[in-house]
């Protein structure tokens, strides 16, 4: 039962971290490029949500705020690119990582020159209740983790086989020149690409915020996500919600049964092992080109 | 005479600071295929992708059934009806034979249109209907070539812009693919422009040829006249003249310049 309780508690948090590393994946499918700032990006989302509802800010009812800071963190993941990634296209990939990097910093210090470096709770109707299955509780915040988590994965998984913008973000990023010569606007597609790792960093950081305190700088947690990412292969979505999965039940077990100081190790051997062992990820999409 | 389809004026384009198209004028009639030959870094891809709006020329014109359309975006160019199949069979590896088709019709919303177009690249190249739900990353190369330029097929080309289609193919692929895209263009009236460094194949299915040498158009003519001229036949046939002495003349000089 005790073993029950640890993976039910490290599944809530392997959600998040998979939502997150959804977020990166998504990016890197798209433009090969790896957003650094996508534990940020879910920092702000939480923000902005808790600037949108907590009584102290503008009190507005929770259901109206988690679809608008959703539509604001999609928004400003368009504008990102359309504003600033777009400028440095042709320059090399290291280029854009310590841009997304430095983006990270500043958004962490305008969230501090905002909301204060103190950590602050999103008054969140999910943030309280209990259910008792069996001898196993969960709470109310950990639940929702989970279904919401689920569905969006689906959600997202039927938007890119089903819809034809869906096939055409898939063929931007199989193939950027092809797509081009198929009449794909593929400058557009990536834009819309980082809307939506923005606004599934804003859903990963209302349900992060829901289930605990939230300060500026939990967009570090944004470095597990990407372990989980590396973990699951990177460019596969399936793979980052089972490498976000596998990195927050390992985090539970750890702490429990390993000495303090190797606990905090234990995602990061496992990312080590997952690439000496198996270089390309768990889930892993690549295929070598025919020539 | 009616205004060719695609005509290009004084076209200059640059890699970095290397001028790889000096200069080329070129025109294309409807109904037509025109062949450009040359050698590997002649700017005949480069000449495509210019078209195709995948490199933005630097002087010149490109006009599209009397419309300019140099500069353009390349889905600007794709609506306007030019469809590019470049060169090394860039299909989208990870996604189904069927899907790729879809993508290749991604301007059009002519449903009902589409499916019958889809079956008509079928009709024209089986194997794909064989292979419909099979991802086109582990199709063969002619079948990857095959994918493409159905691919193509789906956008209802007005001008098909054909990149090396035989390259890396066997001789007996190759010819298969020749003589679809010869099916193409009597039965569909599909026009194209075919790059190709085998010249002999080329020449055999176009109407009309142009030569170009480091970025230059050196020679132009009807099909037949180019098949028969020495230069054409001595550099890029492969035939071996003999001397007057019975040697071979290793050093013989193109005439054209």
């Amino acid at each position: 039962m005790d073993q029950l309780q640890l993976l039910v508690s490290g599944l809530a948090n392997g959600c998040v971290y998979g939502l997150i590393a959804l977020g990166f994946v998504l990016i890197y499918k798209a433009t090969e490029a790896v957003n650094f700032a996508q534990g940020d990006f879910m920092m702000l989302g939480a923000f902005v949500a808790l600037g949108l509802t907590n009584a102290e800010y503008m009190a507005l009812p929770f259901w109206l705020a988690v679809p608008l800071s959703i539509a604001v963190m999609a928004a400003l993941g368009y504008l990102l690119d359309l504003l600033i990634l777009r400028r440095l296209f042709g320059q090399s990939q290291i280029a854009v990582v310590i841009l997304t990097i430095a983006l990270g910093f500043v958004i962490r210090f305008v969230a501090g020159v905002i909301w204060g470096h103190e950590p602050q709770t999103l008054q969140s109707p999910l943030a309280h209740g209990d259910l008792r299955l069996g001898g196993v509780t969960i709470s109310l915040a950990d639940l929702s983790v989970i279904v919401v988590t689920v569905l969006l994965t689906l959600c997202l998984y039927q938007f890119f086989q089903r819809t034809r913008l869906g096939l055409a973000m898939q063929a931007a990023s199989q193939n950027q020149m092809a797509a081009y010569v198929m009449g794909i606007p593929v400058k557009r597609v990536q834009g819309l690409i980082w809307a939506l790792s923005g606004a599934t960093a804003a859903v990963a950081g209302i349900l992060f915020a829901s289930k605990g305190a939230m300060d500026p700088n939990a967009g570090l947690l944004g470095i597990k996500a990407f372990a989980a990412a590396v973990i699951g292969g990177f460019g596969s979505l399936p793979g980052a919600l089972i490498g976000g999965l596998i990195v927050g039940v390992i985090e539970p077990f750890a702490s429990r049964y390993l000495a303090a100081g190797y606990s905090q190790i234990a995602p990061y051997a496992l990312l080590l092992a997952v690439l000496v062992f198996r270089p390309s990820g768990l889930l892993s999409q690549t295929r070598l080109k025919k020539v | 005479m009616n205004a060719p389809l695609l005509e290009i004026r004084n076209l200059e384009s640059f890699y970095g600071p290397i001028m790889a198209i000096r200069g080329v004028s070129l025109s294309v009639e409807a109904g037509q295929i025109v062949t450009v030959l040359g050698a590997n870094g002649a700017g005949k891809s480069t000449l495509l992708r210019t078209i195709s709006g995948l490199m933005d020329p630097e002087k010149g014109e490109i006009h599209f059934n009397g419309r300019p359309i140099h500069g353009q975006e390349p889905h600007h160019v794709v609506e306007a009806g030019i469809v590019h199949v470049p060169e090394g069979r860039e299909v989208f590896p990870l996604l189904t034979v069927d899907e790729n088709l879809t993508l290749g019709a991604y301007t059009r919303r002519d449903t009902a249109a589409i499916a019958e177009d889809r079956e008509k690249v079928f009709a024209y190249f089986p194997i794909l209907a064989e292979r419909r739900h099979q991802e086109a990353g582990t199709l063969s190369g002619g079948q990857q070539q095959m994918l493409a330029i159905g691919r193509g097929l789906m956008l209802r080309p007005r001008i098909m812009l054909l990149d090396e289609p035989s390259l890396g193919l066997s001789p007996l692929l190759a010819q298969e693919i020749f003589a679809i895209l010869r099916r193409l263009n009597t039965e569909e009236g599909v026009t194209m422009m075919l790059v190709e460094q085998n010249a002999r194949v080329a020449l055999d299915l176009a109407h009309q040829g142009y030569v170009m040498e480091i970025g230059r158009i050196v020679m132009s003519g009807s099909a037949a006249r180019l098949r028969d001229s020495e230069d054409i036949r001595a550099f890029y046939l492969g035939h071996q003249e003999t001397g007057q002495r019975g040697e071979k003349r290793w050093k013989r000089k193109k005439t054209w310049r």
